[in-house]
């Protein structure tokens, strides 16, 4: 490898290549992909040992994608918050002063992950569909159809933009990660509480709670007004508040 | 090449920053001294583009260090030794500097050996680092890209005597090599070791400024005599400034040769003439930031000839 003009720009694949190094290059980090991959096996050999019925390619694919709709977000909080958390900010920007392009190649990595993440999800289902068959002596159920693949793709993309705004806007990772436990596990219970008690926000969650319209994908069909209902939820607590996240991140004094 | 012009940097209700100007060299280390809390930080987090200022400018190299396109390629930065990932290893965390850079594979080892971090060492967890290790394995991202501008904050904190050696050398040489070295410090011992030119802040201003051997001239002289009544009156009444020593000594603002003739004329023998160096700098420097300074108990002290009234404290 040559050495490249000193004021040549820094390529976008570069950071890129750098960020995903970031992802894995501590114990932590890569401890953390190695608990993920874990219990997306475990959750389709716990189905497939001990289930009282044959498990079905849809059945697998879900118990798969629930674990992993929470924890792989959490990677891409962490890949923001632990620049801050640990300090590596001060020289990850100033070898990078432009932060923007540091958050967007974050960004290209969690993607990619995020990609893989359902790759693998599909992949095990798959598998155990077929040893689930096999135990049974029947064929494997694929009752999965192209469509559903992709809302269950959409339904992690959406929990990890999640994750990555959070990471954004609270940059400290204690912080951060009780927020999304927040917004992930408690908001919705809560909200579907009230819902049972107050008939307006029965009426309202739908177009104002994220998580409601989130496993709208996880369901049979997705009629046109889940995907407005998804795409208003998404813009109010993701694509709003990750342009403000953003806007401050780049002005932020980092000590 | 540094150029700081009034630049000025404002929280709220307090200026961390105020209207501070300087230049630092080519081929020159300049020391950034003040006590904590003077604004020298703030000042080098503006230059490295990771604090915006209120106001005035600050360059690198004829550029806002945020529009160089690859700065590490061009400048050094090491702000603080501690705010490295505990997590990584020491050579991971110079792997990623040097990919980020660009830089072959082969330069990691290079840099790791030229700052003294063995193989070994390299393969620890930076959170395992003393803070010297760590300075060592700052340094080393600073220097990876081959910078003709090294920034530095406070490099010296928890480096042992033998590491300070090591640093000095190592600045000197990069400073003798036609490169640009900055480096602050709250010590005025370790910049008087190493600075070529010395820029005094205190309070968010500068306050003092210029090469150090005018610097250091600037603080007067030192004469002792027996009768030191006899020595003041005789300074004194040479128009020249004349303030008593603890130790028995007057220290005045005339020159060696002016301080010399004052006394020889009013007859007093002298039996010390000298450059008032060293503990006079030290004196300077704890007068002229004194007034900002916690333990401030006095009124402000006479600033030096070379306080700044214009940009370019160290013309």
């Amino acid at each position: 490898m040559s050495t490249p003009d000193r004021t040549a720009q820094i390529p976008f694949r570069r950071l890129v290549d750098v960020e995903l190094r970031k992802l894995a290059d501590t114990r932590s980090a890569l401890w953390l992909l190695v608990s993920i991959a874990l219990i997306a096996v475990g959750a389709v050999a716990v189905l497939v040992l001990f289930a009282p019925f044959q498990a079905t390619y849809a059945d697998l694919a879900n118990a798969v994608a629930y674990p992993l709709g929470l924890l792989v977000p959490m990677v891409g909080l962490l890949s923001i918050t632990s620049e801050w958390s640990q300090r590596g900010a001060l020289t990850t920007f100033t070898l990078v002063p432009r932060r923007g392009r540091v958050i967007a190649a974050k960004a290209a990595c969690v993607a990619g992950l995020t990609v893989v993440a359902t790759a693998l999800t599909f992949g095990l289902a798959a598998c155990g569909a077929l040893l689930s068959a096999a135990a049974e002596g029947t064929a494997a159920v694929w009752n999965l159809s192209w469509a559903d693949h992709l809302y269950l793709f959409t339904f992690q993309a959406i929990g990890v933009a999640v994750g990555f705004t959070l990471g954004a806007i609270l940059r400290r990772s204690s912080v951060a990660l009780v927020g999304y436990l927040m917004f992930a596990l408690v908001v919705p219970s809560l909200s579907s509480q009230l819902a049972l008690g107050v008939e307006w926000w029965g009426a309202a969650a739908p177009w104002l709670d994220l998580t409601h319209a989130q496993y709208a994908l996880l369901g049979a069909t997705v009629t046109g007004e889940q995907w407005t209902q998804l795409g208003i939820t998404a813009a109010l607590w993701i694509a709003v508040p990750f342009a403000l996240g953003l806007w401050q991140l780049r002005r932020v004094e980092i000590r | 090449m540094i150029t700081i012009s009034a630049l000025t940097k404002r929280y709220g209700d307090l200026t961390a920053v105020d209207d501070v100007s300087f230049t630092a060299r080519p081929g020159r280390v300049t020391g950034f001294l003040g006590p904590n809390g003077a604004g020298k930080s703030t000042t080098l987090r503006i230059l490295t583009g990771l604090a915006e200022a209120t106001s005035g400018t600050a360059e690198v190299l004829g550029r806002r260090f945020a529009d160089l396109p690859n700065p590490g390629r061009e400048v050094g930065v090491l702000l603080d030794a501690s705010a490295q990932h505990a997590g990584r290893t020491g050579r991971e965390s110079l792997v990623l500097a040097q990919r980020t850079l660009g830089l072959p594979a082969a330069r990691v080892s290079e840099t790791l050996d030229r700052v003294g971090l063995t193989p070994k060492e390299a393969k620890r967890r930076v959170g395992n680092y003393s803070l010297g290790m760590r300075q060592r394995l700052g340094v080393a991202t600073a220097l990876i890209g081959e910078p003709q501008v090294l920034i530095l904050d406070e490099p010296a904190n928890g480096l042992d005597p033998a590491g300070i050696r090591w640093m000095r050398d190592l600045l000197r040489g990069f400073a003798d090599d036609g490169g640009t070295v900055l480096l602050s410090s709250h010590l005025l011992a370790e910049i008087e070791t190493i600075a070529d030119d010395i820029v005094v802040i205190g309070g968010g201003r500068v306050v003092a400024g210029g090469p150090k051997a005018e610097l250091l001239a600037g603080v007067g002289t030192l004469v002792r005599a027996d009768d030191v009544g006899a020595l003041t009156a005789a300074l004194e009444a040479a128009g020249q400034t004349a303030s008593p020593t603890d130790d028995g000594a007057v220290l005045t603002d005339a020159d060696l040769a002016g301080a010399g003739r004052a006394a020889f004329s009013a007859g007093v023998p002298v039996t010390e003439l000298r450059a008032a160096d060293g503990v006079g700098l030290e004196e300077t420097f704890l007068a002229l930031t004194a007034p900002t300074q916690r333990d401030a108990g006095g009124t402000r002290p006479p600033v030096s000839s070379h306080a700044p009234t214009t940009t370019g404290a160290v013309a």
